[in-house]
């Protein structure tokens, strides 16, 4: 059976750990690792921790959605109408079970360019790589009766708005009533093109890479290098150190997710994975890849003029928004992805809305919640779901819900999850305000001004609530008084986000998106 | 002081509700023990954060009790702030349930290496048979004559006799844990400042007692492991250290209460629900793997623990448009959010079907019940034992006699007549 938790509501609990034991284990105190793609024979024991989750965040295949109370009222969409989704990931889908789910009963067509069902990408860098789930054992689970137009290995080449029409690779044309452009991102390439393709250099974000990689590792490589210190890159190294193979971690900041968490932060995840045996070089690059004479990856040398032999690099230096299909088509896109409005409603580019073309995901650039005019796009899978929900609703009812979620986003890497709410990379200072960075188990507070902007919590996922409705009520920075949890005096500072570089606020949560 | 705080009215404050407190009264009155919820939906409908006359906030609201359960301006230990507290040894309050991290962090990882994940993970899972083989060695004794109080026969000894073999506490002194543990629990159930004087004295005594009792056991247990819960504690060092002696003791006391009061009167209240909606369990019947759902429902509408009133205001904490003012007692009425309207559709209705399932019932946030996953097993391998091997269940009395505990809230004897036994079937 298929099963996917919610990561940005669990706040490990641990019931299902206790019930399904095969299923659900903890990594260290808080880091929950499941298995994506269980056995038929544990079915009862996960509907029983489905159904004990006490924030319901564990999503089984086949359950029935009963339509929402709203799904009574009057929708902009009659039975007829024909509603194209363009991007066949999380967030298409959970645009598809929003539209069902509230009571669409017209034509839904999905169209994506990996011939693989919808698949969550999060195991990919962590059970995948492990061996504890198949490259091909994420698909994420969905209801049994979507009743959905599967159109999938074909990609979305062009989109004509006077004919409401989508053109695919292959000549097709797919007529639409409404259209959801949620087209996501793909793994930068290393910019040497050359190198790029050496035999031994990988990228991570689609279930293909996952396997190739994975391979690589089972391969028992000799070391491997993993350029960025990102989620992305740190997960793996994570991955490479539990499987005991020598790792290799080039950031170019003072220390991995320095740009996504700042310096304080990052600080302790650098000690962390160093603790891990990762061979970690901050504040480096690297500047050439070498290669033998059947193109096979050997060796990097690093700004530092050091140099290491490895078998396997991995680049994870953030991500490409898919918009190169809509170039010409008069939807407004740029660096950030295709712009839109706080309903995810896409734009012209002269700034009108466009009122049949949504838009959704990774790849929308929408308008920053302070109204500042700044654009951002949130590179996570709860803003996948959240700002999919929307449009998805607001596809249906022609209403302009605005997609204002304080953002949620999760890692687990090195046996200890990372929890963050708000935007803590656009934050000025940082202060620890819960427990000890020594004690690997705290919740440092992000400010912009006088406000609480964002906090990120290590193993401490429980207090991450009471932050995320502070940053919607902008508390004032720092906290202040007494709490049942307060650090120790040393480390109750109230520090600059980053001593180095103010951190570059147009390209929120893209802290991947580094060029080396 | 080593009881459960006092949760009687005392000195008017200014700025309380008189008539939220003598909603409260009526609460408290036994005779309105057998049906609550209307007087939670009156206070909740009134607001969902409230002060009673005698400064304490009282929280009915589900989104209220989330927000403030979250809040680490918000103390579970009743004693916080307070420098008039002598050490009075070990007891529930210095139990890991009213301390504050990093104390309560640090004592429930400890004792959870010797219960769940990720020291013990698969050790709760394990116990299913145990379980299932106890709740039918029960259904065998009933008596031929067709007439059983479901809670001497069934709810009370099931929960407590896994208790003492996970703490690893012998049974046949399960009687005198009985009057310990309903002593310890009991000065909440005062009506007046006399009485509730004397039942904080006699619950004194009780820890005392049990304190000494489970001291031994733990002594006889250091250096020589028996594989129980208690036996870790004294002998596992884990990356922490040991607990002290007075920390062992106040964590089993805390746990062997938790087994003593709370699952029995889960499993009694379940069947009693269960009982008054014959549609419902004719449903459960023909299809026991809806067992885990009609669970969570279940406790959702009958939470055994349905106010916990150890909270404290460490600083002024605003919640909805009410301060909660620092040094404030703030009581969690837990059954009340799991009927807040404005989080359950239909709430006082019995809907297994129902899309939300995250209800209060175990509590939430870091002081979430530790012994959750086990009472979980037991109520539903219980409820599935009990209505699967016997055909024609009828209450004999509707409502039936309640113990005088509103804060652990629970039937005192639930007599039902039934027909034909069905031999057990294989364990699972």
């Amino acid at each position: 059976m298929r099963i996917a938790v919610d990561m940005t509501r669990c706040q490990s609990y641990a019931q299902c750990a206790f019930l399904a034991p095969d299923v659900f284990r903890f990594e260290g105190e808080e880091a929950l690792v499941y298995d994506p793609d269980p056995s038929e024979e544990f079915r009862a024991r996960i509907e029983q921790s489905a159904a004990a989750c006490p924030v319901q965040a564990i999503r089984l295949d086949g359950e029935h959605r009963r339509p929402a109370p709203e799904a009574s009222a009057p929708t902009a969409l009659t039975a007829t109408d024909r509603v194209v989704v363009v991007g066949a990931s999380l967030a298409g889908l959970t645009a598809v079970e929003t539209l069902r789910s509230g009571g669409f009963t017209g034509l839904v067509t999905v169209i994506g360019d990996e011939p693989d069902e919808p698949y969550d990408r999060p195991p990919l860098s962590k059970q995948v790589l492990l061996g504890t789930a198949g490259a091909r054992g994420t698909r994420l689970p969905r209801a049994s009766d979507l009743d959905v137009e599967w159109r999938l290995g074909e990609a979305a080449t062009g989109l004509d708005l006077r004919a409401r029409t989508v053109l695919l690779a292959d000549g097709g044309r797919v007529p639409y009533d409404r259209v959801l452009i949620a087209t996501g991102t793909r793994a930068r390439p290393w910019p040497v093109a050359r190198d790029a393709g050496l035999d031994g250099v990988h990228t991570l974000r689609t279930a293909d890479d996952a396997e190739r990689l994975r391979a690589r590792l089972v391969a028992r490589p000799r070391r491997v290098l993993v350029i960025g210190g990102g989620f992305t890159g740190s997960e793996i190294a994570s991955a490479c150190r539990r499987l005991d193979i020598p790792v290799t971690l080039v950031d170019r900041g003072r220390a991995p997710l320095a740009r996504a968490l700042g310096d304080t932060v990052a600080d302790v995840l650098a000690d962390v994975q160093r603790e891990h045996g990762v061979d970690l070089r901050s504040s480096t690059t690297v500047t050439s890849l070498r290669a033998d004479a059947r193109g096979t990856v050997t060796a990097a040398t690093f700004s530092d003029g050091s140099e290491v032999d490895v078998d396997v690099v991995v680049v994870a230096i953030g991500a490409l928004r898919n918009i190169e299909w809509l170039s010409g088509s008069g939807v407004a896109v740029g660096p950030l992805g295709v712009d839109c409005d706080a309903s995810c409603r896409a734009l012209g580019p002269d700034g009108t809305v466009l009122d049949d073309v949504f838009v959704a995901g990774d790849v929308a650039a929408f308008p920053h919640p302070s109204g500042d005019g700044r654009r951002v796009s949130v590179e996570h899978w709860g803003n996948a779901v959240s700002q999919a929900s929307v449009a998805a609703d607001n596809i249906r009812t022609g209403g302009q819900a605005r997609h204002d979620e304080v953002p949620v986003f999760w890692s687990n890497q090195f046996g200890h999850v990372i929890k963050s709410v708000g935007t803590p990379e656009a934050a000025d200072s940082v202060v620890i305000a819960q427990g000890s960075t020594a004690r690997r188990a705290f919740v440092a507070v992000y400010g912009t001004g006088d406000r609480v902007v964002g906090a990120t919590a290590l193993d401490h996922v429980k207090w991450v609530e009471h932050y995320r409705r502070q940053i919607g009520e902008g508390a004032s920075f720092p906290p202040e008084g007494r709490t049942v949890d307060d650090p120790p005096d040393a480390e109750r500072t109230v520090r600059p986000r980053s001593r180095i570089t103010r951190p570059d606020t147009s390209a929120q949560h893209s802290d991947e998106r580094t060029t080396p | 002081m080593n009881t459960s705080p006092d949760s009687r009215p005392g000195c008017p404050v200014s700025g309380g509700s008189s008539a939220a407190s003598a909603t409260w009264d009526r609460f408290l009155d036994h005779e309105n023990r057998h049906d609550p919820y209307p007087l939670y939906a009156r206070l909740r409908d009134a607001a969902p954060v409230q002060r009673l006359d005698d400064g304490a906030f009282l929280i009915t609201g589900y989104d209220e009790i989330l927000q403030v359960v979250h809040d680490p301006r918000i103390s579970s230990d009743p004693l916080a702030g307070r420098d008039d507290v002598g050490d009075a040894g070990p007891g529930l309050t210095a139990a890991f349930v009213m301390q504050d991290p990093p104390a309560h962090d640090r004592l429930r990882r400890q004792t959870m290496r010797h219960f769940g994940p990720p020291h013990h993970a698969g050790y709760i899972d394990s116990l299913r048979t145990d379980i299932t083989r106890t709740a039918s060695a029960l259904i065998n004794g009933f008596p031929a004559s067709g007439t059983v109080d479901l809670v001497e026969a069934f709810a009370y000894p099931l929960p407590v006799m896994m208790i003492c073999d996970v703490l690893g506490v012998p049974h046949e002194d399960e009687p005198r844990f009985h009057a310990w543990s309903m002593a310890i629990i009991a000065p909440p159930e005062a009506t007046t400042p006399e009485e509730a004087e004397a039942l904080r004295e006699e619950a004194s005594t009780a820890t005392r007692e049990l304190g000494a009792y489970l001291a031994h056991l733990a002594e006889v247990r250091r250096g020589t492991p028996q594989g129980d819960l208690l036996s870790g504690l004294v002998n596992d060092h884990g990356t922490e250290g040991l607990m002290s002696t007075s920390e062992i003791i106040s964590t089993t006391i805390m746990l062997l209460i938790g087994g003593h009061e709370t699952t029995v009167n889960m499993i009694a209240n379940g069947a009693l629900t269960l009982l008054r909606h014959p549609e419902e369990l004719d449903r459960l019947r023909a299809d026991p793997s809806t067992m885990p759902r009609v669970f969570e429902e279940l406790l959702r509408l009958e939470p055994p623990a349905q106010v916990t009133p150890k909270y404290v205001a460490l600083q002024d904490v605003r919640v909805g448009d009410v301060t909660i003012t620092k040094g404030s007692p703030v009581w969690i009425a837990w059954a009340a959010a799991n009927r807040d309207p404005r989080h359950f559709a239909d709430p006082d209705r019995f809907d297994p079907l129902r899309e939300n399932r995250d209800h209060l019932g175990f509590g939430a946030g870091i002081h979430a019940c530790f012994g959750a996953p086990l009472a979980r097993l037991e109520s539903q391998i219980a409820l599935a034992e009990l209505f699967i091997r016997l055909e024609d269940v009828r209450l004999v009395e509707d409502p039936p006699p309640y113990r005088r505990n509103p804060l652990l809230r629970g039937p005192s004897r639930l007599d039902i007549t039934f027909g034909r036994v069905l031999p057990a079937t294989t364990v699972s």
